[in-house]
């Protein structure tokens, strides 16, 4: 059973506990599949989701996990322009602590932030996704994807192709991966490529091609245009000759293997629409994992006894 | 009359052949006797054999004053330096106003006189009128007001001509240039060293050729001009062999490093969870780095350990790693850190760390050194070498707190300071 008060990464994180998030996560994909998705786990919790950056899947997957599980939850969209100016990370997450909260869920755009607001904060943390360093709700929603087209993740062959260095889905996944007895390959441009990813426990191929080779799974990243602005490529249709991942370059792969995205997609750059449609994408039962992972994940983070406030001269509550 | 007897100290100070036990009589601030069995009607101090050294050099501190005053002031600053066994220190001029002027110039040092509890301050100047790397500052006006140097620090020169000038300008008024080496293009968002540790953190990486390149821009420019420069906060490998190398050519470059970069790496944010205190700049690199470093000081490439102190108020460190200010506060921690991992864990001898800590840095800027000789005045560091403390940061002088160190053990404790003649500071015996 997953023992820690927070969900920070997937670092530390052991194969036991990642097979029991697993296990759970596909206890409630069942409710999802149910007519009646409403349960009573979360009754009397409450979750709140800090987003200091823009979300759609991510933010509305957790409060609809909430929202099934009958728990009391808030959004706060933070610009992330607010972040210098405003209030700081420790006095907001201290507020919302306050406020009685179970959960609290961060995104941010500075890797740490979520460790940072971790330690002084009661609630239990979950990050969902900081900066460039990890994502670990998505690795666990990509992992139960595969665990549920291949039965086991070990052993398993994972090509990642895209935007390596500023992704947190690669390293979470990298980590989550490694953990499970899976390997990973990866492939990216030259100046996508963090230096020493390697000693994560990955490997590197030089092209797509070589990657792809012998994968059961492929996994594409997100490619953000002011990358090519900030000049790390010369040009989306550069980018695309050598990294996009179309039907063709699936054929490369073993021939049951799947086409992963963390979404969103951008269509005709780092994925084609074709491979995006075709029977070997799973994207679309990513998303409705990602909903059972988070659930499974909300239901575990509050099984667990919240340690009173330090009497703080009737303070407390 | 005030006399104090230092009885049967280990006194070590090579330059002035001092290397054994003797008694110093210090007598209204002046060293009065040196010698065997000495007696007094003042204080006596049983020192047991404790070391007395010449108290340290800092050419390279950030006292934040004027302007910023809620991280570090000339008075907390110079209380920090006694704290640390300094005699005198060198203050950088990234204050607000920028110390590009006499007035401010002139500013430091009174109030220095007026605060500092004995310990000497001696401001560097800026290159550039407020830093901005355009135009010469008054370079000339504020050596006369008494600035020894000249720097940007914290901010690098980068233009090339504006350095070229700097130096030869400079020179005339017989001042050098402190190089703070950075390629600001290269660095660009990194916050810590680029490496397997950042690519783990998921933080942007500073390669280090971003130092390396203006270490060799200085070289080059010191080479071709036959005018000294010296290098500020050396980190690299690459850098310690370029100096090595140039040295051996008889360029006129001289270089100093920091205790945080022959003590730590960058594993320490990983392993302390994106701890802001060890983020600064240069970053903190990897081991083969520190390793270099150590041998840069040991055959004498790099010439002289500082501290760059850089103390900050925890609302500049309490936030996520970007926002974070670079700098940790190091005068308090800096002998201990250099004995511990020099002398003790590297063979370095004594005589070689006080040459580093003492006499390399008045001889770099032409500055008066502190001596233990009959009729100079008191500049004494006296040292508990076997004791082994716990580095605790909420009792620091400093008003910043900020350090990686923090809860760690070294050893080598001052007990006392004797700076400008005057007992600058006495260990708290509970602490």
């Amino acid at each position: 059973m997953y023992q820690h008060k927070d969900l920070l990464g997937l670092r530390g994180v052991s194969a036991e506990e990642i097979t029991d998030i697993l296990d759970v996560a596909d206890t409630m994909k069942e409710i999802l599949r149910s007519g009646n998705k409403k349960t009573p786990h979360l009754q009397g919790k409450s979750i709140v989701t800090l987003f200091y950056e823009n979300s759609t899947r991510t933010r509305m997957s957790f409060e609809l996990a909430s929202k099934y599980m009958s728990a009391a939850s808030a959004n706060i969209a933070a610009g992330a322009s607010s972040v210098k100016k405003g209030e700081t990370l420790m006095d907001t997450g201290r507020t919302l602590d306050r406020m009685g909260t179970d959960i609290i869920i961060i995104r941010h755009p500075v890797s740490g932030a979520p460790h940072m607001l971790a330690k002084c904060v009661r609630s239990a943390v979950i990050n969902a996704g900081d900066g460039m360093n990890e994502h670990p709700t998505q690795a666990l929603l990509d992992m139960l994807t595969m665990r549920q087209r291949f039965g086991s993740l070990k052993g398993l062959r994972v090509a990642v192709i895209g935007d390596v260095m500023h992704s947190r889905v690669a390293r979470s996944n990298i980590i989550g991966l490694c953990t499970m007895g899976a390997s990973v390959t990866l492939c990216a441009p030259p100046t996508l490529m963090p230096v020493g990813i390697d000693k994560m426990g990955c490997t590197i191929a030089e092209t797509t091609k070589k990657c792809v080779s012998g994968a059961d799974v492929v996994m594409g990243l997100r490619i953000q245009r002011e990358r090519q602005q900030a000049g790390l490529f010369p040009s989306v249709a550069e980018y695309c000759d050598n990294w996009e991942i179309t039907p063709e370059l699936m054929q490369k792969a073993n021939s049951g293997a799947i086409l992963m995205h963390p979404g969103p997609i951008n269509r005709g750059v780092e994925v084609s629409s074709d491979a995006a449609d075709s029977d070997r994408s799973v994207i679309d039962a990513q998303v409705t994992n990602g909903v059972a992972v988070r659930m499974a994940l909300l239901y575990m983070l509050t099984r667990r006894e919240l340690t009173p406030f330090k009497s703080e001269g009737g303070n407390e509550i | 009359m005030s006399e104090t007897l230092l009885k049967n100290g280990f006194v070590l100070s090579p330059s002035d052949g001092q290397n054994g036990i003797a008694d110093i009589l210090v007598k209204n601030g002046k060293i009065a006797a040196i010698g065997a069995n000495l007696e007094t009607d003042g204080e006596v101090v049983e020192l047991n054999g404790k070391h007395v050294f010449p108290a340290f050099v800092d050419m390279h501190v950030h006292l934040r004053d004027p302007g910023q005053t809620y991280k570090e002031d000339v008075e907390s600053g110079c209380r920090a330096a006694a704290a640390g066994g300094f005699c005198a220190v060198c203050c950088m001029p990234n204050t607000a106003p920028v110390n590009d002027s006499e007035a401010v110039t002139k500013y430091i040092i009174e109030k220095a006189n007026a605060v500092g509890g004995g310990v000497r301050v001696y401001p560097i100047g800026a290159v550039s009128k407020g830093l901005k790397g355009e135009e010469l500052a008054e370079i000339g006006t504020m050596a006369r007001g008494g600035a020894v140097a000249f720097s940007d620090d914290g901010q690098p020169v980068s233009s090339s001509r504006l350095m070229y000038l700097a130096m030869q300008y400079s020179n005339h008024f017989g001042k050098k240039i402190l190089s703070h080496c950075e390629d600001k293009a290269l660095a660009k968002e990194g916050v810590m060293n680029e490496g397997e540790t950042a690519t783990r953190l998921g933080l942007k990486g500073i390669p280090r050729a971003a130092e390396n390149a203006m270490i060799a821009r200085e070289i080059l420019l010191c080479g071709e001009l036959s005018i000294p420069v010296h290098i500020c906060h050396v980190s690299t490998r690459e850098g310690v062999e370029m100096l090595r190398e140039a040295k051996k050519r008889g360029v006129m470059v001289t270089a100093e490093t920091c205790p945080h970069y022959i003590a730590l790496t960058d594993e320490i944010i990983d392993s302390r969870d994106y701890d802001t205190n060890a983020r600064v700049n240069p970053p903190l690199r990897a081991e083969a780095d520190r390793l270099a470093v150590i041998e840069g000081l040991r055959d004498g490439t790099i010439d002289v350990l500082v501290t760059d102190h850089a103390p900050h108020h925890r609302d500049d460190k309490e936030v996520e790693f970007i926002y974070a200010s670079s700098g940790i506060s190091g005068l308090e921690t800096a002998f201990s850190v250099n004995y511990t991992t020099l002398c003790r864990e590297n063979g370095m001898p004594l005589e070689k760390l006080i040459e580093l800590m003492s006499y390399s840095a008045p001889a770099i800027l032409g500055l008066p050194a502190p001596k233990i000789a009959v009729g100079e005045n008191a500049n004494l560091a006296i040292v508990n070498l076997e004791k082994r403390k716990k580095v605790n940061a909420a009792s620091f002088r400093s008003k910043g707190h900020n350090t990686p160190f923090d809860g760690m053990e070294f050893y080598g404790a001052i007990e006392r300071t004797y700076a400008g003649g005057r007992l600058a500071f006495k260990e708290d015996k509970d602490a």
